[in-house]
């Protein structure tokens, strides 16, 4: 996937007004199936995973002993005992790795599937409308998966994604991808690239991992404790009973000129943070950005400086998410 | 603007800067090229009126939504005027770099160094 195709704010113009794609093909898949698939998936992952209907997704962590974040997942439950778990494509390796070494004792089959599937994204309040016009029936509702006949590829269809927006992500076949793409382009539907896809999901305040969430941070302070399910045993789960936050990624906004980066210093009335997301808002037209900091300093409506690059920038810490249609 | 264009009058930085120079005073900006490269500008800080500025180093910055760009200084002085009018229109250096996108207009130090510049021909040549 491209940086961009025709512009970043173009493109996520066009996803907030109309509808825009994104090939996340670069997204890594592991398929988990065997009688024990349930159980072995609630022992990894963070949230309740006997929760997940079948047809079901449900988005979760993948945990160390400590508490560290491994990766942060979407899961589809296909069957009964089989699920299909959608990796970063930088931690693909390392989360297949950690499936199979937590998969001792357990009767499943961890399978890397990440050669078996195109993604693409395809989001926007015109986003259903496109593809209901290329499927030969109903698109699953928010949360929910169908398999379909799209543009005549057999599609796996999750009514899941990344950008605030209504919309589905498609897993295609690696060699029917290309004419799906086609055919939603026809629909009207405008190619979008990555730096579209971190804008859109940073006005939403969806974490990225590899910034806002590392081996480094735990869930807690990451703000994801609403999928860490702790009586349900997951690995991690003891640790983070005992977690003590001293820190809260906040979502901030600009309040005059400037753009947050990652990595810029974060100075408050209680002490230091960091930056670990930061652009500028295509839809508020501010910089915006998330960030670590101390958890006195974390209520909505703080007073905060950002040092970019050695200019002091006034900002105030938001509600989530920074952008909400009206 | 769509089309790349280098005007025949404006002496050239290898860094993408250009600099239009009126006896010992010289205006500056980025060239076409500098510009396709950044993408839409969204963001321009200015220098101070009164800074100092220095042949080969960064006196400003601009920014596109993703990334960050240093702009280069194509000859040394003081800057004497700054265009304000980026900061609410910074697009301007997009659509045209070499008018409205203009940048700064400084008193030049030392006007021989306009003989280290590239003519068109030679920036065109490294563009090439």
């Amino acid at each position: 996937m491209p940086v961009q195709y025709d512009g970043i704010r173009q493109e996520h113009v066009a996803v907030r007004t109309a509808a825009g794609m994104f090939d996340v093909s670069h997204m890594g898949e592991i398929e988990t199936s065997g009688p024990d698939a349930e159980a072995f998936l609630q022992r990894i992952l963070s949230n309740d995973v006997t929760r997940i209907a079948e047809r079901g997704a449900q988005y979760s962590v993948l945990c160390r002993e400590d508490g560290g974040v491994l990766d942060d997942l979407f899961s589809y439950r296909l069957g009964s005992d089989r699920f299909l778990t959608v990796t970063n494509a930088a931690n693909h390796d390392k989360d297949l790795d950690w499936f199979r070494r937590q998969a001792s004792g357990f009767d499943v089959e961890v399978k890397d599937a990440h050669a078996d599937w195109a993604m693409l994204a395809v989001q926007g309040p015109g986003a259903r409308a496109a593809l209901g016009r290329l499927a030969d029936g109903e698109l699953p509702a928010r949360m929910r998966t169908a398999e379909l006949l799209l543009a005549g590829a057999q599609a796996l269809v999750c009514g899941t994604g990344y950008t605030g927006e209504d919309g589905c992500e498609l897993m295609l076949p690696p060699d029917a991808a290309g004419a799906v793409w086609d055919a939603l382009e026809a629909e009207g539907v405008k190619p979008a690239g990555l730096g579209a896809r971190d804008t859109l999901r940073l006005e939403v305040c969806f974490h990225l991992y590899g910034n806002d969430l590392s081996e480094d941070r735990n869930p807690i302070e990451a703000g994801l404790g609403w999928c860490c399910k702790l009586d349900t045993g997951f690995i991690g789960s003891d640790a983070l009973r005992e977690v003590e936050p001293a820190e809260a990624l906040v979502p901030f906004a600009f309040t005059g000129p400037g753009i947050p980066r990652q990595d810029n210093p974060i100075r408050t009335e209680h002490g230091d943070g960091v930056v670990t997301s930061g652009s500028l808002s295509p839809c508020l037209g501010t910089g915006i950005g998330m960030g670590y900091v101390p958890l006195s300093a974390s209520e909505p409506g703080t007073t905060i400086e950002i040092d970019v690059r050695g200019k002091a920038r006034a900002a105030e810490v938001r509600e989530k998410p920074l952008y909400a249609k009206e | 603007m769509a089309e790349a264009s280098y005007p025949d009058d404006l002496k050239y930085h290898p860094e993408h800067d250009w600099a239009r120079i009126d006896g010992d005073e010289a205006v500056f900006g980025v060239t076409w090229y500098a510009q396709d490269a950044l993408g839409e500008v969204v963001f321009f800080d200015p220098p101070e009126v009164g800074a100092q500025v220095k042949k080969d180093e960064s006196y400003a910055e601009v920014e596109s939504v993703k990334a960050v760009s240093d702009v280069f200084a194509p000859l040394s002085g003081e800057i004497i005027e700054v265009n304000d009018a980026l900061a609410d229109s910074p697009e301007k250096v997009n659509e045209d770099p070499y008018g409205e996108g203009w940048m700064v207009k400084v008193k030049l130090s030392d006007p021989s160094e306009v003989d280290g510049l590239l003519d068109l021909e030679a920036y065109k040549a490294l563009l090439s």
